[in-house]
Order: C-alpha cells, then sequence, then structure tokens
C-alpha cells in the first residue's frame, strides 16, 4: 500500500513573542495571546527563505527513509512565499538531494495548502506506479503587513514527506478534497503583503472548509472521530483548530501532539504538515491519524494515515519536530525582527 | 558579483557538498580541483558527512560589500568527522559564543544575492547544535 517512506521537518530558531509586536503597536498581548492561543512565533533568519528550509526539511525525510536521491521521480514544494516569483524552487531541492536528472518537479501555490496538495501528486504518482519514490514539500516565511493581526501569527517552516511503495511508515488509507471558490485570503502579483476579508475568514473558509474536509473523509472511510489517535488541522492560530475539533468531535487529546500553533505561529503551507511530522515523531504501530490541511482560496485536503511497524525504526533518525520547536531559540527585539524580514527601507548600494 | 553561471558551475560542491576522491591516491579535495598532487586526473564524486566541530574561527566585523547587514559574524574552519576541512560561515551562532571545538551541523543557506532581482546564490554554512 502506498504511504510515507520518511519524513522531516524543519523550524528555524529565531522567535519573536506576541508582547514584544503588541509593544510596538499599541495592541493588548494578552487579549491576543488568550483570543488566538498564541504565545510566540518562528522567524527565518536572514540566510533562509522557502528553498533553504524545503531543502532542510527534504534532508530529515532522505535520512528518515534512506533511500538514495536518485530514486526520488518526483519533488513538489508548495508554498506562498517561494524566493522567485518565477524560478522553481524544487529544483534546487532535487540538486541538493541528488535526484538530478531523472525528476519530475513543479511549484505548487494555493494559499496554506499547497503543502498538502505536493502530498497528495507524490501519493498519487507512486500509488498509479508512475514513479518509484515522489517527495511532497509544504514550507513558507510568510509575512503579515506591520500592525496587521496576520503579523502575530506568520511563521516559517516546514515539513517534507517522501511517498513510495516500499518500507512504508504510515500508509494512505483514504485521501478526500472538498473545495470552492472563496475569496477569503489573497495576495496581488507585486504585492509585498497578502489581505484578507477580517470575520469572513472564519466561517465561510476555515471552518466550511476544513468541515467539508473531514466530514467527506469520515464518509468515504466509513469512520467516526473517535477511530482516531490523532488529528492534526490547519492551524492559523490555536483558536479555529480547537474550535473545529470541538464542533466535529474531536478531543484535546486526540489533538495536542499535531497542535505546534502556540508557540511556532501559522508557517502557512507548511502547518499542517508540521503537524503531522511531529505526530509521527510519537506515533506507534497501529495508531490512526486524521489530518485536514486548509487553504484560502480556498480548499482543504484531508488524509487518513495508518502506522506501520516500519515507523518505530525511522524516528530517531532524523532531529525531531518539537527538538526543532522547544530547544533553545534566540529571541529577537522588534527591531532586529523587521531587520531580519527586510521590512525596513534602505539605500540600495551600488 | 555573483552571476547565473558561477551558481551554475558552483552547484555540486556548494549544494550537497560534493567533493572529490582521487582514483589514483584516495585523496579528497573540496572545492573541486583538476589535477591531484600525485598527478592524477581521475577523480570520483564523494559526499562531505554533515557533521564537524569548529578547529578556528574569527569574527567579521568590517564585512565586504554585499554582507553589511549581516556584520558582525562568524567564519571558521570545520573539521568534518571524516577529517575533511572546509572553510565556511558559522551562522546562528553569536560571536560571544564561538569557540574552538564548538559541535555543528552543515545546513543550506542562502549566502549572498545578485541585488534585488539578480539570482540567488545558496550554499553551506555551519549552525552550531541547538
Ligand atoms: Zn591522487
Amino acid at each position: 500500500m502506498a504511504g510515507i517512506v520518511g519524513y522531516g521537518a524543519y523550524i528555524p530558531r529565531y522567535r519573536i513573542k506576541v508582547e514584544e509586536i503588541a509593544k510596538v503597536w499599541g495592541a493588548d498581548a494578552p487579549s491576543f495571546k488568550k483570543g488566538l492561543m498564541l504565545r510566540e512565533k518562528s522567524v527565518p533568519g536572514p540566510d533562509q527563505d522557502v528553498i533553504t528550509i524545503s531543502v532542510e526539511a527534504a534532508r530529515n525525510a532522505m535520512k528518515r527513509a534512506g533511500v538514495s536521491g536518485a530514486k526520488v521521480g518526483a519533488i513538489y514544494v508548495g508554498s506562498e512565499s517561494h524566493p522567485y516569483a518565477v524560478k522553481p524552487t524544487g529544483t534546487a531541492v532535487a540538486e541538493v538531494i541528488g535526484a538530478v536528472n531523472d525528476c519530475h518537479c513543479a511549484d505548487l501555490s494555493f494559499a496554506c495548502k499547497a503543502g498538502s496538495e505536493g502530498m497528495f501528486l507524490a501519493y498519487g504518482l507512486v500509488k498509479s506506479g508512475e514513479v518509484e519514490y515522489a517527495m511532497g514539500i509544504g514550507s513558507d516565511t510568510s509575512q503579515g503587513a506591520p500592525g496587521d493581526a496576520l503579523e502575530y501569527s506568520a511563521a516559517a517552516g516546514g515539513a517534507a514527506f517522501l511517498m513510495g511503495l516500499k518500507n512504508v511508515v504510515a500508509e494512505v488509507e483514504c485521501q478526500y478534497s472538498f473545495m470552492s471558490d472563496t475569496p477569503d485570503f489573497w495576495r496581488r502579483e507585486y504585492m509585498h503583503y497578502p489581505r484578507h476579508g477580517g470575520r469572513f475568514t472564519g466561517d465561510m473558509a476555515y471552518f466550511k472548509h476544513v468541515r467539508g474536509g473531514v466530514e467527506g473523509i469520515l464518509k468515504k472511510a466509513k469512520g467516526k472521530p473517535r477511530d482516531f489517535k490523532y488529528a492534526v488541522f490547519h492551524q492559523p492560530n490555536g483558536k479555529f483548530p480547537m474550535k473545529m475539533a470541538k464542533d466535529l468531535g474531536f478531543s484535546d487529546e486526540q489533538m495536542k501532539t499535531g497542535l505546534l500553533v502556540p508557540t511556532l505561529g501559522n508557517t502557512y503551507s507548511g502547518a499542517s504538515p508540521l503537524g503531522l511530522s511531529a505526530i509521527l515523531d510519537e506515533a506507534k504501530p497501529g495508531d490512526r491519524i486524521l489530518m485536514c490541511s486548509f487553504g484560502s482560496g480556498a480548499g482543504s485536503d484531508a488524509f487518513i494515515f495508518t502506522c506501520t511497524r516500519e515507523l518505530p525504526k525511522v524516528q530517531g533518525k532524523a532531529k525531531k519536530t518539537r527538538d526543532y520547536l522547544d530547544t533553545n531559540p534566540f529571541y529577537l527585539d522588534y527591531g532586529t525582527y523587521v531587520k531580519f524580514r527586510r521590512k525596513i527601507r534602505k539605500n540600495v548600494e551600488d | 558579483m555573483i552571476t547565473p553561471a558561477i551558481v551554475r558551475r558552483n552547484t555540486p560542491h556548494r549544494y550537497r557538498m560534493e567533493a572529490q576522491k582521487c582514483a589514483a591516491c584516495g585523496k579528497v579535495f573540496f572545492p573541486p580541483r583538476l589535477v591531484c598532487t600525485c598527478g592524477s586526473r581521475k577523480f570520483k564524486a564523494y559526499a562531505l558527512p554533515s557533521e564537524g566541530k569548529v578547529i578556528t574561527h574569527t569574527v567579521i566585523r568590517t564585512a565586504p560589500r554585499g554582507f553589511g547587514d549581516e556584520a558582525p559574524y562568524c567564519m571558521g574552519i570545520v573539521e568534518l568527522k571524516d577529517g575533511s576541512r572546509v572553510l565556511c560561515q558559522i551562522a546562528d551562532c553569536e560571536p560571544h559564543r564561538l569557540k574552538v571545538g564548538l559541535q555543528v551541523t552543515i545546513e543550506f543557506r542562502k549566502i549572498q544575492e545578485a541585488g534585488e532581482s539578480g539570482v540567488i546564490a545558496y550554499g553551506y554554512k555551519a549552525v552550531p547544535e541547538r
């Protein structure tokens, strides 16, 4: 059965706390922290972007899979912050892991669900026998406009999943996607920062489409929420996925392992993939996992995974997601943060 | 100035730390060269390990053009697990934490950009273990 043969995560080491942003804009930090269930977020270093994050996540996935890069026949990187507007991210990943030249490569975008799209394509290709191994990566270094609510959450990180048929660590039992044309969040060409539809982004976008994805896959798999050890949903903040879980009948216990957002922030295309990677770090053979991404615009991709006896053999072969998240972060002040994120207008060196 | 040709030419060694091993005497070269010290011109690709320790270091406070925003930053020679030595930047490292013997891993990072609209050069940097 087709599924994940290797997975890997990467989260930059820098963080900024909600208080540090709130004090600059005169906002009330305690109400933000309580309202959004968000304490701090990751920030990419000045030498990090979606290419470098995707590469590190891919390397970790390859370490766990233990297969030669030459066997990887397809690489898809989903992001809304690809470093180049024109020129792919995936080609750099392919060079680093040694997948060149026999490889199909494409970059994907669909707001925050671009990562799960790559997983969907990679899974479909190996299941059909078209390629032996295929990789899907979700990675972002998104920015919120200064002072906007998104600035408190827009974070950096990514996760990679190598799909294959042999030595599968988590089988894909079922897949389902749900979408509609909904303008809840967008960024027009040449604009630095995205815009969003305010309260419209909740009920009409996130909750409708995650519900659609989860209910759809449960119907397709003839399953119930209690059938799963773990569940992970897209997490733009802590409040949305926890409210969604409650409404759909999932417990805090099922959600807690994959809920990284309180100290990570919203990693957009990386969000539910990183949550899944944190679950795979802990899961045991036989455990079932329900994952549902969400991307504005809008849609969701849902997967049901069943962990196999191969999983414990690979968990320790690369750095775990929680180790990246919890170990010795560097906290930035707002000034250094805006310098790192190039929000300061400078004279161009000649 | 970084150009597309330089980026492409450096891809094997900058992206995946591909060194060369002499087919005649086994000596490893990084970055690659055309002739071995033994006179042989036959090499095999050899991937360097990604873990090592700092054996000597310095802090760059007056940076060359294009690197001014990064100063002060750390540079060092890293001895990798197989004994190979590479010169590289040591990122995510405050200068006061730099010391001989510091355990590092090699990560893929952005090195340089050809202005706001030019190509981006990527490569390896050492980062301290978290
Ligand atoms: Zn020789």
